[in-house]
């Protein structure tokens, strides 16, 4: 075997198991679940499709879906991106903490955070969708698009400046170009978030507004209409794939390579009264759009009736004790950490196979594949786990394994998403060098691409963690045995009338934060490498 | 040349740390689960609200030697929907949480197994839905309009008594209920409401229920939490959807405690709910199954619901906690319907209402 072949071979194999692991277990369910749907004699029944284009009311939902997921991926973008830019390039004083605290809400469960948002006199309504939707998805732009921000070296924009170039010039020929993949990547997560969002448009949208994920729930969960079900579930999947083709043709041909810098070396105080501008500017959006929100939680939870303190954490450890319904604080916590590390595990080795293949090839296909499970109901995952996950060695209903294996379906695309561009910005040259000077490709991957790989590893699994820290979605539809994890608890705890409870809800939330906050500020600590130091 | 190397050493360390550490939690949490350890367990699959005292399943398992496994799986329509799915190789041996709006589409579809158990003679004939046996009444309670005392004590305004009532303008605004097609009060609601009315006329009632300012949420956690002003978290609506015994939850949940319940309950609009256990099936754990079924209307466990799920016990005669006496409600002439009538038209009553309040 020539070293080349052996090289590729080594691709392949690495692009395997990423795609073996979507295969099994998001493939095979969807598949089982459509197919039940419309084919249940083994006969494709086209009719339920044909009523999803034909019926009106079917029709307007689709529409409304679409529609609302662009306009807010676009309010998202209007608002974060120059938040993601502060947070990335000017150094101030509690900058990390800040950084932290943003991603917060992308784990909230969404039941409070509509709680909160009424509270503050949000009425519910298209408004209050968008502004729930930039709320949690606020973090994934300063994630994504941030982390390229920090390391593009300024060199070529301060060049084209002295070259006599307008600022507006170089911000569109220069840095929007080199920032445009991550935008891009930011965008589409977010717009698949916002199309299957679902406790947003229920709790904030109001029973008159559906979109394609609330009309799958209905149909499976109350009618059992498979087949109806099953169709929407195929229209919202062609949307999906649709989307990311355009979006992976789009950028096939847009691909510029950026150079990258570290950090540390770019970023810099605010020096000018337009950077303390907009500084301000964007702190006070961040405190007005996502600070206060989460505040009213944390009041809340410290304000039960009988007064400003901890009794309501207090309760969390008391009320239902004995109850098979009760879940002592500190195991939930136990358990949410548990199933995080291991989801983030998964989803960083599975991940970091998937960049590491994709940087080796010029195809993106692959980042594409990953990001399917993002766009798809979780009820047809859910349901379609219990009828197809139920024979053999595959049968993982009632295992505990299957909720960190189903959360790091989630976490995916972001592990690639953080570390292959790091990965594609490693300099052909060191490689080269190292195996000039003797190195076996064994020795280059371990000596050269794993230690730059391993800052962005790390920050993408910390990452990782906080995304299933809060997943409730996917878990919720999966039979699991009762090891509940803080976001059940939560939901158990306000499944009961009793302010008690509902300000327990609040103090388990609180927790929630803090841990967020801990995984965030932990993955953005540590340092490795010159580059992907995000 | 130093400074690389230095580095990827300073990497090293904490990477294979930090991995053996990520492969030792993923093991401890994959390999966690003792399948099939105990020799004799069973497996119950139920809603999420479901709850008993660990003493009373503790004492189970020591008496029998058969290790209960408690698998909740959303609400009361996903748990019939999915035991549907997976007719013949079911999830779990054992199925509590189906009630009578549900029941026909699992009895048509199945998924049990018959099972008699003796100790069905104590329950009222009232309760015994299914003649066949496929399922076991386990308790009973009713989904009324609850009212905030407070609210309707400031304002010397009496508090609505009848369906009616609610038509009128001076409860204009107040009422907030839940969307039937996803949330199981609201369905029993629509239901309460049918009865009373009958076919031709509840829509006409619910055109003048919103006229006069109904307020429709997704969920029970919304209607109460978020928009009844009972509820202690900033709704300002005096009038709700939810159980004749929530005015007890509210005690026993009251931090400091309190003794009069804040909230009533409107007795004459209630629909009465009664809840079912049944074998799977399909089942590989018949006799133990039939145990825990038997179980559920044990003394033990009928004394325990109450306080645990808030529900009345299906058994006659069992005793009630004093809390629950004192605070919670019981219609004496609730709404009823039979499973079958709700089976063939309930999903069309469904559509129906969507039509007539939301669109």
């Amino acid at each position: 075997m020539t070293p080349t072949v052996r090289a590729r071979l080594g691709t392949v194999l690495a692009a395997a198991v990423p795609v073996v692991f979507v295969a099994v277990l998001f493939g095979y369910p969807v598949a089982a679940i459509v197919g039940r749907g419309l084919a249940p004699e083994g006969t494709l029944d086209p009719e339920p499709l044909r009523r999803v284009f034909t019926d009106p009311a079917l029709r307007g939902v689709v529409w409304f879906t679409v529609w609302q997921a662009a306009l807010s991926t676009l309010c998202t973008l209007v608002l974060a991106l120059p938040g993601a830019y502060v947070l990335a390039r000017l150094r101030f004083p509690g900058r990390s903490l800040v950084r932290a605290l943003v991603t917060v809400p992308f784990v909230l469960p969404t039941v409070l955070v509509a709680n909160a948002f009424l509270a503050l006199g949000v009425s519910r309504s298209l408004g209050a969708i968008l502004l729930a939707h930039v709320f949690f998805n606020y973090a994934v732009v300063v994630r994504v698009v941030g982390t390229r921000w920090r390391n593009l070296d300024p060199h070529e924009a301060e060049a084209a400046r002295m070259l006599g170039a307008s600022r507006w010039r170089v911000a569109r020929e220069v840095t929007a170009p080199a920032l445009r993949p991550a935008v891009v990547a930011a965008a589409t997560i977010t717009f698949l978030f916002c199309f299957t969002s679902f406790g947003v448009v229920l709790f904030l949208g109001g029973p008159t507004r559906t979109t394609l994920e609330t009309e799958i729930h209905r149909q499976t969960t109350r009618f059992l209409d498979l087949p109806l079900a099953a169709a929407l579930s195929v229209v919202q999947l062609a949307a999906v794939l649709a989307l990311l083709w355009l979006v992976g043709r789009s950028e096939r041909r847009a691909a510029t390579p950026a150079r990258l810098r570290a950090a540390r070396e770019i970023e810099h105080a605010p020096r000018t009264p337009g950077a303390w501008v907009l500084l301000t500017a964007n702190l006070l959006v961040m405190t007005a759009l996502l600070l206060v929100p989460m505040a009213v939680l944390v009041v809340r939870s410290l304000t039960p009736p009988s007064g400003f303190g901890l009794d309501a954490y207090r309760a969390l450890g008391d009320l239902r004790r004995g109850s098979t319904l009760f879940v002592p604080p500190l195991e939930a916590v136990g358990t949410s950490v548990r199933y995080a590390l291991a989801a983030a595990t998964i989803a960083v080795v599975v991940g970091g196979l998937a960049a590491w293949a994709g940087a080796r090839s010029r195809s993106r296909w692959l980042d594409g594949v990953l990001a399917v499970p993002l766009g798809v109901s979780a009820v047809t995952l859910g349901f379609g786990f219990l009828i197809a996950l139920d024979e053999g060695p595959l049968d993982l209903r009632g295992s505990a394994a299957l909720v960190p294996l189903a959360q790091a379906l989630v976490a995916l695309p972001f592990v690639v998403l953080l570390v292959g561009p790091v990965l594609r910005s490693i300099d052909p040259r060191l490689r080269e060098a190292a195996a000039m000077l003797g190195a076996s490709p064994g020795a280059v991957r371990r000596r050269i691409d794993l230690p730059i790989a391993a800052r962005a590893l790390f920050a993408a699994g910390a990452f990782a963690v906080a995304i299933s820290l809060g997943e409730f979605g996917a878990t919720t539809f999966v039979a699991r045995p009762d090891a509940p994890t803080l976001p059940v608890v939560i939901a158990r705890l306000l499944g009961q009338p009793g302010e008690a409870a509902f300000h327990a809800a609040m103090a388990a939330s609180g927790i929630l934060m803090v841990l967020v906050v801990v995984a965030v500020v932990v993955g953005d600590r540590a340092r490795v490498g010159r580059f992907g130091d995000f | 040349m130093r400074r690389p190397r230095s580095r990827a050493a300073f990497v090293r360390v904490p990477v294979t740390t930090l991995v053996t550490t990520l492969c030792a939690t993923l093991v401890a949490t994959l390999g966690g689960v003792p399948a099939g350890a105990a020799e004799r367990r069973v497996t119950l699959v139920t809603h999420d609200s479901f709850a008993l005292s660990e003493s009373v399943i503790d004492r189970f398992t020591e008496r029998t030697g058969i290790e209960v496994q408690v698998l909740p799986l959303g609400d009361a329509g996903q748990i019939v929907n999915q035991a549907v799915l997976t007719r013949g190789n079911p999830v779990g041996d054992v199925l509590f949480g189906v009630d009578n709006a549900f029941l026909t589409r699992a009895l048509d579809a199945n998924v049990f197994e018959r099972y008699r158990s003796p100790a069905v003679d104590g329950v009222p004939e009232a309760l015994r839905l299914d003649p066949k046996h496929r399922v076991t009444p386990i308790d009973y309670g009713d989904v009324c309009i609850n009212y905030d005392k407070a609210w309707f004590a400031e304002r010397r305004i009496p508090v609505p008594e009848t369906l009616e009532d609610l038509t009128e303008r001076r409860y204009r605004d107040l009422l907030v209920v839940q969307d039937p097609s996803t949330s199981s009060p609201g369905l029993a609601f629509l239901l309460a409401t049918v009865a009373e009315f009958g076919p031709g006329g509840w829509q006409g009632y619910w055109k003048r229920l919103r006229a006069n300012g109904v307020t429709v949420v997704d969920g029970w956690e919304q209607a109460y939490y978020d928009e009844f002003s009972g509820g202690g978290a900033g709704g300002d609506k005096p009038l709700v959807v939810s159980y004749a015994t929530s005015p007890a939850a509210a005690v026993v949940y009251a931090d400091p405690p309190i003794t009069r319940s804040p909230i009533g309950t409107m007795t004459g609009s209630c629909f009465r709910q009664v809840e079912f256990a049944g074998i799977l099936a399909g089942t590989k754990h018949r006799a133990e199954a039939r145990r825990l079924v038997d179980f559920l209307l044990s003394p033990a466990v009928q004394a325990d619901l109450p306080l645990q799920m808030f529900v009345y016990p299906a058994v006659a005669d069992t005793a009630l906690p004093a809390v629950f006496t004192a605070n919670a409600d019981t219609a004496d002439d609730p709404y009823t319907m039979t499973p079958a009538r709700i089976g063939a038209r309930r999903d069309a009553w469904i559509r129906a209402w969507t039509g007539t309040v939301l669109r």
